[in-house]
C-alpha cells in the first residue's frame, strides 16, 4: 500500500478493511464472568492490576453471555454445569470463542478417573478455541491463551474464497504463520 | 462422662439386645446400636440429665465393600454399610460416636435400599446430613421429613460413593466414559 501511504496529511492512516476490523475485534474481546472452581482465583487474578487482562482490551468482564465475545471455562464442569455451560455458550453472540483453562476443563483433569460427577473435559459440551493447561494455570498462562485467540482473530479473512490460515504459536511466544510447503 | 460410663447409662436403660458393643480401642472410641434403636437411643442421648449430648458435630455414613477380587481375598471387614453419629455435649463436656452397622442392602436383595430410622427430629442438623447420606450412600432414613437428593441433580440414577457403583455412560447426552 505504499502508493496510498503519506499521500494524505498527518493523522489520517491508511489501512486495509480486514485488518481494521481484526483489529478493533482482537482488542475488544470481552470475556464472560465465568468462574466454576479454583481456576477463577487465578482469572481473576489475571483480571486485576498485577497482570491487567485489560492491557489487552480483555477487561470488560461482562455479567451476561449476550455482551460477551470469549468464554472462558475457569474450572471443574460438572454435568450438573455441563448444561448450563451449553445454554450460555449459544446465548452468546458470533462470533464467539472459548477458552478451556485448567486441567479439569481441558480432560477431567485429578477427576478424570473417580470423579463420577466431572465431565471429562469441555470440549464435549462445547467447542473449544484455546487450551490453557495448568493445575491452575498462572495468570501468564491465561493471558498467553488470550493472545492465542487475538492471533485466531488477526488470521480471519473476509474475502470471498480466501484461505484463512491459522497461525501455529511458536515457543518464543510470538505466533507465525505457518510454513507453506511447495510441491 | 468417659465412653465407658455413657456405654454403661445406655445398656443400663436399653439392654444390650439394642446397644450391641463398644470399642475403646479405638482413638475415637465409639458405641455400636442396633439400627432399629437408634431413633429411641438418640432421644436418650440428647435429652438425659446425664449425658445431653445435644450437638450432633457429624453424621457420615461408610460403605466397606472390595470389588477388587485380588484385594477381597485380604480384606479384613465383612461387607456391610455404617451410619456414624459424632455426639458432643456442651453441657457436660463430652463426646461420644454412636455407629449404627447394617447389610449393604435390605434383605441382601441388589437396589433395595437399607433402611435406618432417622434422627432429623433430635437433631435439626442431621436433616441436611440425612439427606447427604442418602444422596450419596443410598441409606433410606425412614421418618425423614424431606429424603431427596441434595448435591445430585435430582435425576441421577445410582449412589456415587457406594464402592460398587458404576459410572455412568453418558448425562443427558454428554459422554461420560
Amino acid at each position: 500500500m505504499t502508493w496510498i501511504e503519506g499521500r494524505f496529511e498527518e493523522n489520517v492512516v491508511t489501512t486495509t478493511l480486514e485488518q481494521a476490523m481484526n483489529w478493533a475485534k482482537q482488542s475488544s474481546i470481552w470475556p464472560m464472568t465465568f468462574g466454576l472452581a479454583c481456576c477463577a482465583i487465578e482469572m481473576m487474578a489475571a483480571g486485576a492490576s498485577r497482570f491487567d487482562i485489560d492491557r489487552f482490551g480483555a477487561g470488560a468482564f461482562r455479567a451476561t453471555p449476550r455482551q460477551a465475545d470469549l468464554m472462558i471455562v475457569a474450572g471443574t464442569v460438572t454435568y450438573k454445569m455441563a448444561s448450563r455451560v451449553r445454554r450460555l455458550y449459544e446465548q452468546m453472540p458470533d462470533p464467539k470463542y472459548v477458552i478451556a483453562m485448567g486441567a479439569c476443563t481441558i480432560g477431567g483433569g485429578p477427576y478424570f478417573k473417580h470423579g463420577y460427577h466431572v465431565v471429562k473435559g469441555v470440549d464435549l459440551v462445547v467447542p473449544v478455541d484455546v487450551y490453557v493447561p495448568g493445575c491452575p494455570p498462572r495468570p501468564e498462562a491465561l493471558l498467553e491463551g488470550l493472545m492465542r485467540i487475538q492471533d485466531k482473530i488477526k488470521s480471519k479473512r473476509i474475502g470471498k474464497g480466501v484461505r484463512e490460515l491459522l497461525p501455529v504459536p511458536h515457543h518464543s511466544g510470538y505466533a507465525q504463520s505457518p510454513e507453506h510447503i511447495q510441491g | 462422662m468417659t465412653i465407658q460410663e455413657i456405654y454403661q447409662r445406655l445398656v443400663d436403660r436399653f439392654g444390650a439386645d439394642k446397644i450391641t458393643g463398644i470399642n475403646e480401642k479405638a482413638t475415637d472410641p465409639w458405641i455400636e446400636v442396633a439400627p432399629a434403636a437408634i431413633g429411641e437411643v438418640a432421644q436418650f442421648l440428647k435429652g438425659d440429665d446425664q449425658l445431653a449430648l445435644d450437638s450432633l458435630n457429624n453424621l457420615s455414613a461408610t460403605d466397606f465393600l472390595e470389588t477388587d477380587a485380588k484385594l477381597a481375598a485380604k480384606f479384613p471387614y465383612q461387607p456391610h454399610t455404617e451410619v456414624v453419629y459424632h455426639l458432643y455435649s456442651f453441657r457436660r463436656k463430652h463426646r461420644a460416636v454412636i455407629k449404627v452397622k447394617f447389610d449393604r442392602w435390605k434383605n441382601n436383595e441388589a437396589g433395595q435400599l437399607p433402611e435406618v430410622p432417622t434422627v432429623s427430629h433430635v437433631w435439626g442438623i442431621a436433616d441436611w446430613h440425612e439427606r447427604e447420606a442418602y444422596d450419596m450412600m443410598g441409606i433410606h432414613f425412614v421418618g425423614h421429613p424431606n429424603l431427596v437428593r441434595i448435591l445430585c441433580p435430582d435425576d441421577w440414577e445410582g449412589y456415587p460413593l457406594r464402592k460398587d457403583y458404576e459410572f455412568p455412560e453418558e448425562y443427558h447426552g454428554v459422554r461420560g466414559q
